[in-house]
């Protein structure tokens, strides 16, 4: 539990140290795409979804699966969509 | 579970590629690749997990994929830039939903497999996943529904919502510790997912549609922790790490959106500020001492705009509602060839989720190093002829920097009043979410001109044409 709970703080302090420069104008891509590896939980729904023996436990997986892949799919492509709209001012101007 | 040397590479891997991603979110030019970057770090963790299994039912996880990365595609095809904040929304509760899950899975497993539970503490992970887990979902819809319209944007409050809170939450912290105790494992689990449920309901019911950026960015925050939570389910580190990542981010979020308005996460929690402003009743156009407002037409706001040496164009949620963003793009670059200096400022609330305005002037390909941040632009508005306040009322009333007994006293505005001419896109008179008399409207150098801000936006550029 020590060591998890040691990768847990010290991974905030990475977030926190790489996301307060991300400028406002970014701020809906960062949720869309930081949402979607929030996503990262559809490995745990793979497993139990690929589960053998347990019913329920694979049916709720499936139901996770699902859940977790609409999740990431989604959430990094409209973050995709979003961000090839952010454009510099052209040159000539 | 997740022994194997390679796949622990492949998750360390992918970790490494969610921080590289996140970091090119730093600046616009390199936000995109940042964001492929995370999606290739995502791509790798699951096909390492694929390998890794033995892979004895794959009909069910082919299927979980294909139908999930479906539904995924189309809605994120589909959207509109101005249904933004509610997509995000309900990503947001599909990720706490798979989480929660996820954690619920693990001990249905235990159960059928009859592992056992061993010591009820070992599995604080899971209880922690699902009670966030369904808050998450739970909350995401309600905001899903008050964002796309289906339910009213209006703070929805009833007597004893306190009480019921409490109990709800006191029932939730019972039937862990009854766990911890010894009680029976399967029923006060769905008990808690379903008090975890109606939890999220209370918590969003009440929140208005001003405070709908520090909410979305609230349940952000609380769809990463989930997933860090069933990262400790499963022993997993790139959960973990991932989850920390998203709860960091969140709460970031969260922060800059309270101070931008000067208030305190709990109070926003508590609810109640700030509905839909649906223009359904007026304010007064007179004050108690006689001052009045300056209406104006189009024309004449045509000719100020284009004889002014500098404009700056203030966008609020009223651009969002009246979608007017390619308007007034159409607006900018008419002035502009004209030769007049425009610039946009932006509040950091202003819209319905962080950045919500960016976004939309994004889509209008307004180039984004025309939008300045509320700080570095306030200094500008000395020296600017004409502040066009397009939609937004409160993030520029001067009320917050003096009146004490002002609602919305202490937020940080932009200073539209130090401009020479303020002129007003507003559908009427009604005060903004926070319900407070904007004094500004009655200033000498204001002008209001009133009607639907795409229709006037549009008029403005059939004069500006004329001219």
């Amino acid at each position: 539990m020590l060591p998890y709970t040691t990768f847990f703080i010290l991974s905030m302090f990475i977030g926190r140290e790489v996301l307060s420069k991300v400028p406002q104008t970014l701020h809906t891509p960062l949720m869309s795409g930081s949402n979607a590896i929030s996503g990262i939980t559809i490995i745990g729904a793979l497993v139990s979804a690929g589960m053998v023996g347990g019913v329920w436990a694979k049916w709720i997986g499936v139901i996770a699966l699902i859940a977790a892949t609409i999740n990431v799919v989604g959430g990094f492509m409209v973050t995709d969509r979003m961000l090839e709209m952010f454009k510099k001012k052209p040159q000539d101007v | 579970m997740f022994s194997s040397g390679f796949t622990a590479g492949a998750y360390l891997i992918a970790a490494i590629l969610f921080i590289r991603g996140l970091k090119k979110l730093q600046s616009p030019v390199t936000a995109r690749r940042g964001n492929r970057l995370a999606a290739i770090g995502m791509l790798l963790a699951i096909v390492a997990t694929l390998l890794d299994q033995q892979i004895l039912t794959p009909a069910e996880m082919i299927g979980g994929l294909v139908v999930g990365g479906f539904l995924g595609a189309v809605m994120a095809k589909r959207v509109k830039m101005t249904g933004m904040p509610e997509l995000v929304a309900a990503f947001n509760g599909f990720g706490g939903l798979a989480s929660a899950l996820v954690a619920g899975a693990e001990i249905a497993r235990m159960v059928e497999q009859q592992i056992g539970f061993g010591d009820p503490r070992d599995n604080t992970g899971a209880y922690l996943s699902i009670l966030v887990g369904m808050i998450t979902f739970s909350g995401s819809f309600i905001a899903f529904l008050k964002l796309s319209g289906k339910m009213t944007g209006n703070p929805i409050q009833f007597t004893g919502r306190y009480i019921v809170l409490a109990t709800c939450t006191a029932a939730a912290v019972g039937s862990i510790v009854w766990i911890f105790l010894g009680g029976d494992m399967v029923s006060l689990i769905m008990i808690l997912g379903g008090l975890s449920l109606i939890l999220g309901i209370l918590l969003v019911l009440p929140i208005g549609g001003a405070d709908m950026p520090v909410i979305v960015a609230f349940l952000n925050a609380l769809s990463g922790l989930a997933a860090a939570a069933t990262g400790f389910v499963l022993s997993n580190t790139v959960l973990i790490i991932s989850g920390a990542l998203v709860g960091a981010s969140g709460i970031m979020l969260t922060r800059v959106m309270c101070v931008a308005m000067n208030r305190r996460l709990w109070h926003v929690l508590v609810g109640g500020f700030g509905g839909d402003s649906d223009d359904s009743s007026d304010g007064a156009k007179q004050l108690e001492d006689g001052r009045t407002i300056t209406s104006t037409t189009p024309d004449d706001t045509a000719i100020l705009l284009s004889y002014a040496r500098k404009v700056i164009i203030v966008p609020g949620y009223g651009l969002a509602v009246a979608q007017a963003q390619h308007q007034v793009r159409e607006l900018a670059d008419l002035l502009q060839e004209h030769g007049v200096e425009v610039k946009y400022a932006i509040h950091p609330v202003a819209g319905r989720m962080p950045g919500h305005m960016n976004v939309l002037l994004a889509e209008a390909n307004v180039p984004y190093d025309l939008l300045f941040e509320m700080d570095d632009i306030n200094h500008e508005f000395e020296s600017t002829d004409v502040a066009l306040v397009v939609g937004a009322n409160d993030v520029v009333n001067p009320a917050a920097r003096h009146d004490q007994t002002s609602p919305i006293y202490g937020m940080p505005i932009l200073d539209v009043d130090q401009a020479k001419t303020v002129i007003f896109l507003k559908r009427s008179m009604r005060p903004g979410y926070s319900g407070v008399q904007n004094l500004l409207f009655f200033e000498p150098n204001t002008r209001m001109l009133f009607g639907d801000a795409k229709d006037s936006v549009t008029d403005l550029v059939t004069e500006v044409k004329a001219v």
